[in-house]
């Protein structure tokens, strides 16, 4: 055990803990973000940081879509272009936007203070999942500017249409995903190690936030199945360079087990994505509200019953590919009890908001806006669960509406509000409220504007990832393009805010929401390794409206309990 | 946890409470049961779909206004008044409550589930694909010829069994991966081989050696398409028919269904097949069965079939 010992908490107020060792080598100031820093908040703003710039890029690619989309014929970019921006823009703002910043970003800055450790178990591993990502990120774009192309054939690249792309494209896209694959798995091995492993003595699994549970069972979700994604990119790729046979039917192979395998990972990565975000909110919802968390053990049982659930559900995504009744039915069956876990989580936090103090600031618009937008997909989720209401909507826009109610108006509005939330202890100072409410009022209308028809155009004929479609669609298709550039623009207030506040922000005090999570415990920004002194232990980390004497803060040092394991 | 803690979570009162949640239902099944976000139902199992969508749209309405209505309420009515800075009630938990909002979903899932296994079934869904019967898939069509058709025809549809799908001659006859209503045993059914390809559809009539470029079938009277990809996977969607397929490379896929209405409906395909896939659309033409009796004797070519222009949009 790595805390076995109890001289590992005596860190004196007085001794600054950046001196000596390998630490007091690492730049400092703004240096240290552009640096292999090995300190858990510096990686998760790096994630942070890198991911913002990766939303930017993938939203000017959605951008290209909309606008590509905002007349019936192909006249904004060629066909070829629009299948690489479409097939970017998906991979990009999933590989390079929403896992690493909802996992590594808030993962790496929140876990170590939530687990009362003064880092993550694999400070260097850790620096390495991070440092992945740019360089991955770099080469997926640079392969748009090659010979050929970027990859063509959507972020699913189906063989045999990844087969026939232009290769060269097709390949780096391959080895830009298993490099974002590989540090996906090294965070989540840290993630979990540090969760087992690192909790400060005294701190009971059923005493961790919420946060902690979702990120443990997205991790389990992490390793165990991105390996899957892995092994088929190399088949994948075996195909493409070597001209093997495993995917490619003019050789024998099967299409088909190339999706089983793809989407053995790919459904997961669904959870992957909303799951940390379920976590966030569960941490911010609270805190506005002034009021416990509502039902803490069904929470925690509804996140293990989400991960073992979504291990056997990837089909759903096959059913009018070749598959048998039999596994349409299970399918289908496993599928719709997704939404019991999902749903008990969803009253548990309108409980917690009835009879709240409730402060509807930015976090809490977002934070509130997510409900709505997830219920909404959750819905139109368990509908596409129905093998005969998929038939007919599959691989249509309906599906493209569904999952971005889910992953845009679930996990990026969580983003947002946990950026609102966090801002205060990342930096020392408060955003500005005003623009906030600007910024969220743009995104929510604009999300809507831009998602909401097409439900309607997948219903009534359009098909997903296209350049042209029917003239009868145009009016629904110019409504959605609105909103893109609403949310588009909407992105300028944030942006503004985020710069603005970190100089001339007000300042917001260590604790600006009185919150007794244990990373509102210490200054903000906080110190190198976390705490001057010992980590506080927080068993009550949602005990609002319970007096703060009954809360056993700081009572007990992790010495009086490795002398006496019963306190 | 700690239990000393717990009280009920107050409600209003019960009757205000049977009051909302009544009117909920009602609210939710009118927009489930009069707003029609749909196309027209062309197909006999199109109505079938339209009466699940309805279902799902109704509980769908009633959960989501019920939810954001709870949502909004709290909002309004648990706002933080100027000048509060307590906390709200300490309540961790109501297992009660937590029983009831479990079991909610629970039997609406299953409600739903075991409805729209009805429906699937009554699509034919259920028909097995990969065992022995189906491993010569157009036998049992044939076999169920026996009365009604001219000697000729069934001739045709048998040797369409053993020659059509070209590409996997070389593997295992017919088998079929997957598809929906396939072996459907009703008489009359005409085959109709589909080959789709970067980036047309194009449909072979065994009965009368037609090749096609569109579409043509008569109304109420079963269809069974023989589909095989010859390139990347493709898909066969027809909208208004509530009917998709993916359309497979190496691995021969069927459709069933009987059109209803006659007219002029797009095929579209549904899944990426490459540049032009925003192109690669069809038309299939519903004819009356006399019109299409003569739509065949019109086409079936006296010499070698003359392959009809697979232009991408031939509804002109």
């Amino acid at each position: 055990m790595t805390l076995a010992s109890p001289s590992d908490f005596q860190t004196s107020p007085q001794s600054s803990p950046d001196q000596g060792g390998p630490r007091g080598l690492q730049p400092q100031g703004w240096l240290r973000y552009l640096s292999f820093s090995l300190d858990h908040k510096v990686i998760g703003l790096q994630y942070m940081v890198c991911g913002f710039l990766f939303y930017f890029l993938g939203g000017a690619l959605a951008g290209v879509i909309r606008t590509e989309l905002a007349s019936p014929i192909s006249d904004f970019v060629s066909r070829e272009t629009y299948n690489e921006v479409l097939t970017l823009h998906g991979t990009v703002m999933i590989f390079l936007w929403i896992v690493p910043v909802v996992n590594g970003a808030f993962g790496n800055y929140l876990i170590p203070f939530y687990v009362g450790a003064r880092d993550m178990a694999f400070p260097r591993l850790n620096a390495v999942a991070f440092w992945l990502i740019p360089p991955a990120g770099i080469l997926l774009i640079s392969s748009y500017f090659i010979k050929g192309g970027s990859a063509q054939s959507g972020w699913t690249a189906y063989p045999p249409l990844s087969l026939t792309t232009p290769a060269l494209g097709q390949v780096i896209w391959i080895l830009s995903v298993l490099l974002l694959g590989g540090s996906s798995i090294f965070g989540g091995i840290n993630f979990i190690a540090t969760i087992l492993k690192l909790r400060r003595p005294g701190l009971k699994m059923m005493q961790l936030p919420m946060y902690c549970w979702a990120m443990l069972g997205t991790s389990i979700l992490v390793v165990l199945s991105t390996p899957v994604l892995a092994g088929t990119l190399i088949l994948l790729s075996f195909d493409i360079i070597a001209h093997t046979g495993f995917f490619n039917p003019a050789l024998g192979g099967n299409v088909v087990v190339y999706q089983h395998l793809f989407w053995f990972y790919s459904h997961p990565a669904v959870y992957i994505m909303v799951l940390p975000a379920f976590g966030l909110v569960s941490e911010i919802i609270p805190i506005h509200a002034r009021k416990p968390l509502f039902g803490y053990t069904t929470m925690v049982y509804s996140i293990i019953a989400i991960v073992v659930l979504g291990l056997v559900v990837w089909a759903h995504h096959m059913f009018t590919s070749g598959t048998p009744p039999w596994m349409r039915l299970f399918f289908t069956i496993a599928t719709s009890f997704i939404a019991v876990p999902t749903g008990i989580k969803f009253f548990n936090w309108l409980a917690t908001l009835w009879q709240g103090k409730i402060a509807l600031n930015s976090a809490m618009l977002f934070a509130c806006a997510f409900i709505v937008n997830f219920v909404f997909g959750g819905i139109t989720g368990v509908a596409l669960a129905q093998v005969p209401f998929d038939i007919h909507v599959h691989d249509t826009y309906f599906v493209v509406g569904h999952f971005h109610y889910i992953v845009y108006g679930g996990t990026v509005f969580i983003i947002f509000s946990a950026v609102y939330h966090w801002y205060p202890k990342f930096t020392g100072r408060m955003l500005d409220e005003h623009l906030g409410r600007l910024h969220f009022v743009l995104t929510f209308i604009g999300f809507n504007l831009c998602f909401a028809p097409q439900h309607w155009l997948g219903l009534n004929g359009m098909p997903r990832r296209v350049a042209e479609y029917d003239p009868s669609f145009t009016t629904l298709n110019q409504v959605s393009s609105v909103g893109a550039l609403l949310m588009a623009v909407s992105t300028l207030p944030f942006l503004i805010n985020v710069v603005v506040s970190a100089f001339r922000g007000e300042v917001a005090g260590d604790n600006p929401w009185k919150a007794l999570t244990p990373e509102w415990l210490t200054s903000s920004p906080p110190p190198v390794e976390n705490w001057i002194g010992e980590a506080p232990l927080v068993t009550h980390p949602y005990g609002y409206g319970t007096p703060a004497d009954r809360l056993d803060l700081q009572l007990v040092t992790a010495e009086q309990i490795w002398n006496d394991p019963k306190p | 946890m700690t239990c000393d803690q717990q009280r009920p979570v107050p409600i209003p009162s019960a009757l205000i409470t049977l009051l909302l949640g009544m009117a909920l239902v009602l609210a939710g099944l009118w927009v489930g049961y009069n707003v029609s976000l749909l196309p027209i139902d062309a197909s006999s199992n199109a109505p079938v779909y339209d009466a699940l969508f309805k279902v799902l749209f109704s509980i769908g309405s009633i959960l989501f206004i019920g939810i954001v209505g709870l949502l909004i309420f709290s909002l309004v009515r648990f706002r933080r008044r100027r000048g509060d800075s307590s906390d709200g009630a300490a309540i961790e938990g109501n297992l009660p409550l937590e029983i009831v909002w479990t079991a909610i979903p629970a039997v609406v899932v299953l409600f739903v589930g075991i409805y729209s296994y009805d429906i699937y079934e009554r699509m034919g869904g259920m028909t097995p694909l990969n065992d022995h019967s189906a491993m010569h898939s157009s036998q049992p069509v044939g076999e169920h010829h026996h009365h009604d058709d001219a000697p000729g025809q069934k001739q045709a549809i048998m040797a369409s069994s053993t020659s059509a799908p070209a590409i996997a001659a070389d593997q295992e006859p017919g088998r079929v991966w997957g598809g929906i209503g396939v072996n459907s045993p009703q008489a009359q059914t005409l085959t109709v081989d589909v080959t789709a390809m970067q980036f047309a559809f194009i449909f072979h009539y065994p009965e009368g050696n037609i090749i096609t470029g569109e579409l043509h079938i008569p109304a109420d009277r079963p269809v069974s398409l023989h589909m095989e990809a010859r390139d990347v996977i493709h898909a066969f969607w027809v909208p208004q028919f509530r009917l998709k397929q993916d359309v497979i490379p190496g691995q021969p896929t069927q459709l069933s269904f009987t059109a209803t209405r006659p007219g002029t409906y797009p095929i579209i395909c549904a899944e990426l097949c490459g540049p032009y896939h925003g192109g690669m659309r069809s038309s299939v033409v519903v004819h009356e069965s006399a019109d299409f009796d003569a739509w065949l004797s019109k086409n079936t070519p006296p010499a070698p079939a003359t392959v009809a222009s697979s232009v991408s949009n031939p509804t002109a």
